[in-house]
């Protein structure tokens, strides 16, 4: 496991938000495990006491995905959306959206693995309506603009912090 | 405001790139008008343009000098900006961390397989 990669996640263009991690694992395990239900339902989304107990994935194309966590206090959460594309075990391509969305729109979700000397890469492009919807997601700071003033507005941060 | 709401202006507010540049500014210290209209090309008024839309969502405040008017960040709407943000990131590095574990096993039930046959 130490040799899995860490996670990043970047804006790409005016629309899209790109997640990288690399797993430690062949690429055929790791597409079973994004798409078949009765695994997917042991990690995603599965810590810190929520569970994902709806898990419905119909993986041909115009096929229905549903999502359901329920969280501590009663918490719940969902998603659903279409399968667009798949091409197993390298891609798939969905729309997606939250049950309460708090940005405009749907979002397209391209999964591509690429495996190298046993180790997968997955790469998810989650492709926006707007740029707008794309930034509330994103919520810039972690923005390369802001990355020259965030090590000072760190500091910033802690000395407020301190000073309450 | 409610917190969802504040939110909501924070973002607005940081949407553009000019603004997410005056804020790095800010960061390294207080500034007059004029000293942050100065690595823009822009114009004093269009700069106090976005300083307002800053102001309005608290994420800068003026400080005390009457002559200079310096603008100052006001951290605490950009910490629960960042808060939302480390939730989202929180979300994958849970999840993903949950999936290394399940690929573990998966690797170690087929080799397992592998050693039956």
């Amino acid at each position: 496991m130490s040799t899995a990669g860490t996670l990043q996640i970047t804006a790409q263009g005016d629309r899209e938000l790109v997640i990288t991690r690399r797993f430690d694992a062949p690429c055929t395990l790791v597409f079973a495990a994004m798409t078949k239900p009765e695994l997917v339902k042991r990690w995603l989304g599965v810590f810190g006491g929520w569970s994902l107990a709806v898990c419905e994935i119909d993986l041909r194309v115009g096929g229905a995905y549903r999502y359901e966590w329920h969280g501590p206090k009663g918490a719940r959460m969902g998603m659903r959306g279409v399968t667009r594309e798949v091409t197993p075990p390298a891609r798939w391509v969905a729309t997606g959206r939250f049950d309460e969305a708090w940005y405009p729109g749907e979002e397209i979700n391209t999964s591509v693995l690429v495996e190298q000397r046993g180790q997968t890469t997955l790469t998810n492009t989650v492709r926006y309506e707007s740029q707008e919807a794309r930034d509330m997601v994103l919520k810039s700071p972690m923005e390369k603009g802001m990355a020259a003033g965030y090590d000072n507005l760190e500091k910033v941060l802690a000395t407020m912090a301190q000073e309450g | 405001m409610t917190r969802s709401k504040r939110l909501d202006a924070t973002f607005a507010a940081l949407a553009d790139p000019t603004r997410r540049a005056i804020l790095a500014r800010l960061a390294s210290g207080e500034a007059s008008v004029t000293e942050l209209a100065r690595p823009f090309e822009m114009s004093q008024p269009a700069i106090s343009k976005h300083l307002k839309v800053l102001e309005r969502a608290g994420l800068v405040s003026r400080g005390r000098d009457a002559q200079r008017r310096p603008r100052r960040l006001a951290a605490k709407p950009l910490a629960e900006a960042n808060g939302w943000l480390e939730g989202y990131r929180r979300f994958w590095e849970g999840s993903f961390r949950q999936l290394d574990t399940l690929l573990e096993q998966m690797k170690a039930r087929r080799k397992h397989k592998g050693d039956i046959r």
